[in-house]
């Protein structure tokens, strides 16, 4: 039961991609697809790397998609301004960095529950964004920035755009993080049983403190990939993304008690949702019958999750 | 009480068993009208399972139950609730956001049209709160800004209100004031007077021949006696609770302890424990025994760094003063907590990673070399275990237990801190873990136990000292002391010497 709940997103996934290869239309399941497919799961996967490390730390960050929007808003700033790419992509991502910072410097401090306190920085957030922007788009210098989500790679033996490569270097670094180093450990430990961790000795304020910074790197990366998609910067980009990176985290297995979680888990969660979003829209279904289709995935993994618990 | 009652209720050759522990076995036990019935044993003398049949949280395995000479069966707590029969826990259990009348009438309230009638409610509940002495209490104070008395108060009232046959009053003493325990006796006093059946709970045995009439010992699951309390002098009470042979399952080594390596004077914690002075010898083991709610967990957790202190003097192996749980691990000292569950290992993290949780290496990590050493001492202590993968979860009381202990000694603490270490496990784990105390102590580890089980206090410790009401009383060679002078000093008496 074990392995099998383990694989259980994976399967689910090649269930999805299956369902809509048999039923969908040929286009569906050609390579060129796929590609896209990868693509178009990059932003919300990238993001969905640090809210793993959130929720298997027992937390939740609901003001992802207001650090995004920020980055790219910080992202155009900088680049009008003259800078070079690298450094303002690198200002954007700490940009996440810092609001992340922030997110847990209040969780931890003032001992106020992540819920609340996200939801707070969800809105003072998109409010600095659209602040910053004078409520419009900001447009800036065409850089190699914006290809790293291009359709098309220069080369071909790239197969993936550099964005996708980046969210598979990630996903592999935050995977070994969490199994093969003491704070990564610490994360689990922390979700599994905070008393627990207290009383091994586990720094538990600072722990927490480095997960939100991480979350809000990851955001910040995934603000890079959103800006790269934009070619400008938008305070109004990805208002409710937070929801669907939740949901890839959920998907994949992660549990919001806490102590539970895959990286691996959570990308194959992002995919599946991108695979139901490019399958219906192949089958020529409308928006409706996507968000359906989510709902009745999420609802799924949350049950098999309970199940699992119950098992216990 | 001149006229032989039928009583109010009766319990016939109650049997309960949990796996392979007997919880009772043939108890009887009965309360007539207007009785008021102390109920007394050891901590796992089988009280609480007793009472939990009797509220219909658990289904006896043979015996018969019935009240007012009816057959009673209850098949959940709130049918035994409709049949008249209420529990006062020590956790009290009203929702604190809503106010006293809601409270009370929760459930039934008075309603005309869809519509709470609210000054009809509160004229209810105001007399019900004068009936009970209490007309202080306002029917419209949320329950939240009430002292734990007047909540217990409360409490009582929405019994009432459920036209109570039968009362039980689990500890309702034991965070209460003098001042606030004689007005609680008054009450009961006037419950008494209406003839409910009262069932009293108390490890306070002055208490018990204040207020109760009658009372009956529970020992290892069995009726150890009972007869009236005011004949009865509290040691022979107390030599019931107890009268229980050692056996040499406690194995005690030779050994001579060394240099002091922890010395407390005078700490206080918040709002336990009240003072606390004892000196703790390498090669030692020192008991600290005393009643549940006495102060003791709180004294190793306030050591350990986990809970605050108020003042005195902590002085660690060269370290003076307080130090977070990561500096005591690293000094040298070592937790094992009461409560596996919620706070000694992981549930849902795998025996190799709850084992090495406090030390882990920094750096990489790798998983194999963390599943060889959990594989040493899983052979060590002899846990019972598919391998180091397996989730804590599945692992039975006393190989969880093991576990706990296992992360104390791979992190090679000089002093472990012990709190109930055998509490809830199997014979065979026990004495286990007994071995494996008086191993280290032998080895030259200070250890420091807590513990409820006086047989094991006796057994396993070169001193013991006893905590009451947050006190911690003087240390004593084992050989000064009896499960009757523990006994005795864990309720407040004096102690002849």
């Amino acid at each position: 039961m074990n392995h099998l709940s383990r694989f259980a997103p994976l399967l689910g996934l090649f269930a999805v991609y299956g369902l809509f290869a048999i039923l969908g239309p040929d286009s569906f399941s050609s390579g060129r697809n796929l590609e896209t497919i990868a693509r178009q799961t990059a932003i919300v996967g990238t993001a969905a790397l640090g809210m793993t490390l959130v929720i298997i730390a027992g937390g939740i960050d609901l003001s992802v998609g207001s650090i995004i929007a920020l980055t790219t808003v910080t992202i155009a700033a900088s680049l009008q301004a003259d800078l070079s790419p690298p450094v303002a992509a690198l200002i954007g991502i700490l940009t996440g960095t810092l609001c992340g910072f922030v997110n847990g410097l209040i969780i931890t401090r003032f001992r106020v529950v992540p819920f609340i306190v996200t939801l707070g920085t969800l809105l003072l957030v998109r409010g600095i964004a659209k602040g910053l922007a004078s409520e419009q788009k900001i447009d800036a210098p065409l850089t190699y920035l914006i290809d790293l989500l291009a359709a098309l790679p220069r080369d071909a033996w790239w197969i993936f755009p550099p964005g996708v490569w980046l969210l598979i270097i990630l996903a592999l670094l935050t995977g070994g993080f969490l199994a093969y180093t003491r704070p990564g450990k610490h994360i689990v430990a922390i979700g599994s049983n905070e008393n627990t961790a207290r009383l091994c000795g586990i720094r538990v304020e600072a722990t927490k403190l480095l997960v939100y910074a991480l979350a809000g790197t990851s955001a910040g990366i995934a603000g890079l990939l959103q800006f790269s998609r934009l070619t400008v910067g938008d305070p109004t980009v990805a208002v409710g993304l937070e929801l669907d990176v939740i949901a890839a985290v959920v998907i994949g297995g992660g549990s919001l008690s806490g102590g539970e979680g895959s990286v691996l888990g959570s990308v194959v969660g992002a995919l599946i949702m991108t695979v139901i979003r490019s399958g219906c829209s192949q089958m020529g279904l409308p928006n409706w019958v996507q968000e359906i289709v989510t709902g009745i995935i999420i609802v799924i993994a949350v049950a098999i999750d309970r199940l699992r618990h119950r098992e216990r | 009480m001149s006229m032989p009652k039928h009583p109010r209720f009766a319990m016939r050759g109650i049997r309960k068993t949990f796996g392979a522990t007997i919880a009772l076995d043939n108890v009887d036990f009965a309360v007539s009208p207007g009785e008021i019935h102390a109920l007394i044993g050891e901590n796992g003398a089988g009280k609480s399972t007793l009472m939990k049949v009797l509220s219909g949280a658990v289904q006896p395995d043979a015996g018969e139950m019935n009240i007012d000479g009816s057959p009673f069966a209850p098949a959940n707590p709130l049918q035994a609730r409709q049949q008249g029969v209420a529990m006062i826990y020590q956790e009290l259990s009203l929702a604190p956001h809503l106010t006293v009348a809601e409270n009370i009438l929760l459930g039934m309230e008075i309603t005309r049209r869809g519509l709470l009638q609210k000054s009809d409610m509160h004229a209810l509940v105001q007399n019900a709160l004068t009936e009970l002495d209490h007309a202080d209490i306002a029917p419209f104070a949320r329950v939240s800004t009430l002292t734990i008395a007047e909540r217990q108060i409360v409490e009582i009232a929405r019994a009432l209100s459920v036209q109570c046959r039968v009362l039980v009053l689990d500890e309702p003493t034991s965070s209460l004031t003098r001042a606030d325990v004689n007005r609680l006796f008054r009450v009961i006093q006037r419950l008494k007077a209406r003839n409910l059946a009262i069932v009293y709970i108390s490890h306070f045995l002055e208490e018990i021949k204040e207020i109760a009439d009658q009372f009956t010992v529970l020992r290892d699951g069995k009726k150890a006696g009972s007869g009236l309390v005011a004949p009865t002098p509290i040691p022979d009470i107390v030599h019931l609770m107890v009268g229980r042979q050692i056996d040499d399952f406690f194995p005690r080594s030779n050994r001579t302890p060394g240099e002091p390596l922890l010395n407390l004077k005078d700490l206080a914690g918040d709002p336990h424990p009240h003072s606390a002075s004892l000196v703790l010898h390498r090669g030692e083991v020192l008991g600290i025994g005393g009643l549940i709610g006495a102060g003791r967990t709180e004294l190793l957790r306030a050591l350990f760094g986990l809970d605050p202190i108020r003042k005195g003097n902590i002085t660690f192996a060269h370290n003076t003063g307080r130090a977070t749980p990561a500096q005591r691990l690293a000094q040298g000292m070592g937790l094992l907590s009461e409560d596996r569950k919620d706070e000694g290992l992981a549930q849902s993290m795998s025996l190799a990673d709850n084992l090495t949780l406090s030390r882990l290496p920094r750096g990489l990590i790798f998983p194999k070399k963390l599943r060889a050493i959990t594989r040493q001492w899983i052979s060590r202590l002899d846990i019972r275990t598919s391998g180091p993968a397996q989730f804590i979860a599945d692992l039975s009381g006393g190989n969880q237990q093991k576990v706990a202990l296992a992360r104390l000694l791979h992190h090679d603490v000089d002093c472990l801190l012990l709190d109930e270490p055998t509490r809830g496990i199997d014979i065979a784990s026990k004495a286990d873990i007994y071995h494996l105390i008086d191993q280290l102590a032998t080895q030259g580890k200070a250890i420091l136990l807590v513990s409820s089980y006086l047989p094991e206090l006796l057994g396993i410790c070169d001193r013991i000292a006893v905590m009451y009401r947050g006190r911690l009383g003087p240390a004593r060679p084992v050989d000064q002391c009896s499960e009757h002078s523990l006994m005795l000093e864990a309720t407040g008496q004096e102690v002849a010497q």
